[in-house]
């Protein structure tokens, strides 16, 4: 909220500087946005009597001028600008002064033999604006030696602050000149509002049906003359940036900042049947003053008169019978408007008004009849005419609520130990009233304005909690939330900073673990895919609809109802898809080759359990070129590396483990894999992206990518290790090359053989596999090292023989698979 | 030694000197010990020898048969050592050559401020909790004091997703991590001290605002913490955190519907330099609050019973602030050039003895 420095001290009075006053505003939750102090810079310009401007001796364009700063000596000024001429009224800036629109700091110095001790300033000099054609005239009135900006009325500052949603009592002047009083910075003035003789009956009433109005206020004054504003009030209005549009709209604007009391004028001749009716909307349409029709519902409440609406209740009113410069008679309103139902209207119609801002944070309930007074008397001061009796309708709420504060609390919630007697002279100057006051606590009543102080609002208790729990939960609230509202308002004055900080107690002498299994498993998968080469990314949850559904059918439950831009609407499915467009994006800058991970959520549901965590990995373009080893296309073995090096870190037993062909869609159907742990238990998957999951992300392969189900992976055993194996006789390992089926898997063989004899079997490892012409069409070559580990003492020429023919036998019956 | 003996001694340790490589030294070897050698010839005729001679000449030609055998050796020695040196000399290498190429892989900076907050509020004894970047409206929301027709909600630029069914509150995309304190308040026994990393997501995108950004989020809650143990924690995390023990912390009263008191926090920079610590100028970079006694008591707490505190704080902004980074946005394009500059050594992770 905007206001002006004067504006303040209409309410405050003071003598506090403006950083002590602004300083305050911040330290007690109305944070300082900003100061616009225009006078500030041009503090040493003096309005100035040109006594003589003549022509310069020495140059053409140039004048020389005897200048009067209002002490009465001439100084002398050679000015360029053709305008200066003898008599007139200028602005002066003497040397020493610095010129905001030029930079620069005057000197006194000599033009071509004339001196000249300070400049004549042009508004563009003055950094108030473009106009250069030459120096500013004043009007022949303007008073010598005064300064400029004081003149001008640019020397008030103006002060923005941000009021937090829950002081609608700060959207006002005064209750920023209340708030800072009782922060030590001045003293609260007096405000009274003498009500205003009633000279006639008002001809327009008041009737209420809707629940929205609780209690309204309205007065007739005729005989108006609706001008412009004096100068005084335009100043101010223009000052906080409100557009001045005639006296009585002018009026209402200023209630509504001065006193945070927003009203509404009619004009009274054009209402229509005598009755202004609050009612439910009933899908008329009508023009708000905003020049925008908005069409109202049974949910909003109105103003209506016999020809339609005529105001949004408590949000904006319609232009049909707003106050015009014909405007004569006019129809005051003064109402109190449930604050959830403006929130609501307001949101509705996405309205944002001044009014709104107000009646949705709460105004004052005990404030209208002064208001309406107030209001009155400054209508008939600035536009004539005279006043009607008060109408009304509804009632005043009853709004009183007491609070108490033990003082033990302040330290005790709050961490400072305050006096009991400071505490309540604080809450005093809020304006809270002491009801009861002992050694220990203070019982206070709440002023009429603080709506957030005491509201003991709906509690709105969690889904499926224990009813017990929520009744003695909803009881300990009742006797504590009011207290610490006050305990907030003490401390809020005296300052935050004031309390001292206390470190954390020390819970045992060495912390306990930080990460529970899970979140360690995360961490641990996040490094070892980095470890691994891989890059890691943070990428938007969400993605174009039609990126996503290349990895999966897109769900519309995950479907962003309000996304910020078209191709930021889908949650993802996997963290492949955010990978494998980053890889797309990093090959348009000319970087194709890279290697990415990332550890987020993959949204497969709404549901808490639906969201699970993956640590996906994506590699792209060609392994580096290098004079040892040939550059070659990433291929689905590289993610089978990374994916199987994060279950390896993870402490899955790869034994355990069983690889399967196939995958998700979104990779190469006969290049990709599935790593089960069990029959069911998916714990990764990995391979090539399709071609048509490339194509549809406009980018060139190959790209390979694998996902690690982290939720999936079941917590390790919690086991002590065995005993370690280490016979004492050295291993014997043998190689076979085995001719099988092309479609007969390294999975098959590798299993037969370590199956054929296990005690004596230590290892089976792959380290061949060929096809081509040099086996017969349809089959293929595997050849793998099969280690024995004799364990009682070493083996025969027969032994070892006999193992091996096992194998090959083992090999064969499982997989047809023959020796080479 | 007889003169025949010398003599034989003198030709073959010159002979040997004279031996170039290991041929010419093997002839010599077998030239002297061999079968047929000149000093196997002379051993086989010491039988001929008088007798009354023959023990003075027998010791004298095992002397030379020894000495001559070690002065083999040695040469033995001498020349496969040149010969190595030879060979070794002709192996070598351009070690200016680049070696088998290593893609060092890189930990995200968001990554890496998180694990550092996680290893400093540890050391104070907090744990870390999580919640669903999907939340319900009642998570994000009304547990936490913010109504339907609450102001606060118009600031929160909410995501939300289709209802459920018509007329329920639709699911969003947590707007803060304070969610998290619901859950844990539902689920934890008091007291307890949990912080909450993670994703969160508000609909408003400009040069310092994206829609998916991270917060950590903090609550102690116990009987007698104060707003001073508040203060006391955020003044020694930040001072840790940014490594500057007298980096000037300022409090500010405010409000959130879910604090009371409420309050925000800055530290001192130079709003120039960027540099923290000193400058005069004041950067805001945080909320908290002890917290409100109706978000206890909708998650079940009796307030009159327990108390703590909450904060919420930008895990971007502080990362920007640590490290200088200027601009939010890169922070999720993946531009791999970005990434390398200011990734992290996955193996150099976050850990107190070692400094955070």
């Amino acid at each position: 909220m905007k206001f002006t420095l004067s504006w303040l001290r209409e309410h405050l009075d003071t003598t506090a500087s403006l950083t002590e006053i602004t300083d305050a505003l911040t330290r007690i939750g109305l944070e300082l946005e900003g100061v616009t102090d225009r006078g500030a810079a041009l503090a040493p310009f003096r309005i100035a009597h040109v006594v003589e401007a003549v022509q310069h001796p020495n140059a053409d364009r140039l004048r020389a001028c005897k200048v009067d700063a209002g002490d009465g000596k001439l100084i002398s000024v050679v000015c360029g600008a053709p305008n200066a001429h003898t008599g007139m009224k200028a602005v002066f800036a003497a040397a020493g002064s610095f010129i905001p629109g030029t930079g620069i700091t005057l000197k006194v110095g000599e033009i071509r033999g004339v001196q000249s001790a300070g400049m004549l300033l042009s508004l563009r000099e003055m950094g108030l604006g473009e106009d250069h054609d030459g120096i500013v005239e004043l009007p022949a009135d303007a008073p010598v030696g005064t300064p400029y900006a004081e003149w001008a009325k640019l020397s008030d500052p103006v002060i923005d602050i941000s009021v937090t949603p829950n002081r609608g009592d700060a959207l006002s002047v005064r209750g920023v000149a209340r708030d800072l009083a009782a922060a030590g910075i001045g003293t609260l003035k007096p405000w009274s509002a003498p009500a205003v003789p009633a000279v006639f009956a008002s001809p327009v009433r008041w009737d209420v049906q809707s629940p929205t109005c609780q209690w309204v206020l309205g007065r007739t004054v005729r005989g108006v003359k609706n001008e412009p504003s004096p100068q005084w009030l335009a100043d101010r209005l223009t000052a906080i940036g409100l557009r001045p549009i005639n006296a009585l709209v002018d009026i209402t604007n200023f209630f509504t900042f001065d006193l945070g009391r927003p009203l509404h004028v009619f004009d009274a001749d054009k209402l229509q049947g005598g009755v202004l009716t609050m009612r439910p909307g009933a899908g008329e349409t009508f023009l708000a003053l905003n020049n925008k029709e908005y069409t109202v519902a049974a949910e909003d409440c109105v103003i209506a008169d016999t020809a339609g609406v005529q105001s949004l209740a408590g949000v904006i009113g319609a232009t049909a019978t707003g106050s015009e410069a014909d405007t004569t008679s006019v129809f005051i309103e003064c109402a109190l408007f449930d604050p959830i139902r403006v929130a609501l209207t307001g949101r509705r119609h996405q309205i944002v008004s001044d009014a709104r801002q107000r009646f949705e944070r709460g105004i004052d309930p005990a404030l209208l009849p002064d208001a309406i007074e107030a209001a009155t008397r400054m209508v008939i001061e600035l536009c004539g005419g005279e006043a009607s009796e008060v109408v009304s309708a509804g009632a005043e709420p009853a709004w009183q609520r007491i609070a108490t504060l033990r003082f033990e609390r302040l330290a005790g919630l709050g961490g400072l130990d305050v006096p009991g007697d400071e505490a309540v002279a604080s809450l005093e100057t809020l304006g809270f009233g002491v009801v009861a006051r002992d050694a220990v606590s203070v019982t206070v009543s709440v002023p009429s304005w603080r709506n957030d102080v005491a509201a003991n609002t709906e509690l709105d208790p969690g889904p499926g909690l224990d009813a017990g729990r929520a009744a003695a939960a909803a009881k300990g609230r009742a006797a504590v939330e009011a207290e610490a509202d006050l305990v907030e308002e003490v401390l809020r004055l005296k300052g935050l900073d004031a309390v001292p900080p206390v470190s954390m107690s020390v819970l045992g002498p060495v912390p306990q673990a930080t990460l529970t299994a899970r979140q360690i498993r995360t961490a641990l998968a996040r490094r070892t895919l980095a470890a691994q080469g891989l890059t890691e990314c943070v990428s938007f949850s969400f993605l174009a609809q039609a990126q996503a559904a290349l990895f999966a059918p897109t769900d519309p439950a995950l479907t962003l109802a309000n996304p910020i831009a078209a191709d930021l609407d889908q949650l993802r499915p996997t963290p492949v898809a955010s990978l494998a467009i980053a890889a797309a994006r990093n090959a348009a800058r000319g970087f194709a080759d890279v290697a990415l991970c990332e550890v987020g959520a993959a949204f497969l549901g709404v549901a808490c359990d639906a969201q699970p965590t993956v640590a996906a990995g994506l590699r792209a373009g060609s392994t580096p070129r290098s004079w040892i080893a040939p550059s070659r296309h990433v291929d689905a073995m590289d993610a089978k590396a990374d994916a199987l090096a994060v279950l390896v870190a993870l402490g899955v037993p790869m034994e355990a483990l069983s690889v399967a062909a196939g995958g998700p869609g979104f990779y190469h159907p006969g290049r990709c894999g599935t790593v089960r742990q069990g029959p069911k238990t998916v714990l990764a998957t990995f391979g090539e992206l399709h071609p048509r999951v490339l194509a549809g992300l406009d980018a060139n392969g190959p790209m390979v990518a694998c996902e690690v189900f982290l939720d999936a992976i079941p917590e390790p055993k919690r086991r002590r290790k065995s005993v370690p194996d280490l016979p004492a006789f050295m291993p014997l390992r043998r190689d076979f090359a085995f001719l099988v089926d092309a479609a007969v898997t390294a999975e098959a063989v590798l299993k037969a053989a370590r199956g054929a004899e296990r005690t004596l079997i230590a290892g089976v490892a792959l380290f061949d596999a060929y096809e081509g012409d040099k086996v017969e069409a349809g089959k293929k070559s595997l050849a793998v090292e099969v280690t024995f580990q004799p364990r009682e003492r070493t083996l025969t020429d027969a032994e070892i023989e006999a193992v091996c023919a096992k194998v090959a036998a083992a090999v064969e019956k499982a997989t047809g698979g023959r020796l080479r | 030694m007889t003169d025949d003996l010398l003599d034989l001694k003198d030709r073959t340790e010159a002979a040997l000197s004279a031996a170039a490589d290991l041929r010419a030294w093997d002839a010599i070897r077998v030239g002297v010990l061999g079968k047929n050698g000149s000093l196997t010839a002379l051993l086989k005729e010491l039988g001929k020898v008088a007798p009354e001679q023959r023990r003075e000449r027998g010791a004298a030609l095992n002397r030379l048969k020894d000495d001559l055998a070690a002065a083999i050796e040695a040469r033995r020695s001498t020349l496969e050592a040149a010969a190595l040196d030879a060979k070794l000399a002709a192996e070598r290498m351009d070690v200016t050559l680049p070696p088998r190429p290593v893609q060092p892989g890189l930990i995200h900076p968001i990554s890496r401020t998180m694990e550092k907050m996680a290893t400093i509020f540890g050391a104070m004894g907090f744990a870390v909790a999580e919640g669903p970047d999907i939340e319900s409206d009642w998570h994000n929301f009304g547990a936490l004091n913010i109504p339907a027709h609450h102001p606060a909600r118009a600031d929160h630029d909410t995501f939300y997703l289709p209802p459920s069914a018509p007329g329920a509150a639709p699911p969003v995309l947590r707007t803060h991590t304070s969610p998290v304190q619901a859950r844990a308040m539902l689920e934890r026994g008091l007291p307890f001290r949990v912080v909450a990393p993670g994703r969160t997501y508000r609909a408003d995108h400009d040069a310092t605002h994206s829609p998916m950004f991270h917060q950590i989020e903090g609550l102690a809650l116990g009987r007698d913490i104060t707003l001073g143990h508040l203060k006391g924690c955020l003044i020694d995390f930040l001072r840790t955190f940014f490594g500057i023990s007298n980096l000037p912390v300022r409090f500010r009263s405010s409000y959130f519907p879910f604090t009371e008191p409420s309050m925000e926090v800055d530290i001192g920079w130079n709003r120039k330099t960027g540099e923290l610590g000193g400058g005069g100028d004041w950067l805001e970079i945080l909320g908290s609050g002890m917290v409100h006694p109706k978000v206890l008591a909708n998650c079940g707490i009796d307030p009159s019973v327990w108390q703590g505190f909450a904060f919420g704080m930008g895990v971007e902004r502080v990362t920007m602030l640590k490290h200088g980074i200027p601009d939010l946005r890169p922070f999720y394009d993946s531009d791999i050039r970005w990434l390398r500059h200011y990734g992290f050594n996955p193996l150099a992770a976050a850990m107190l003895h070692e400094g955070v």
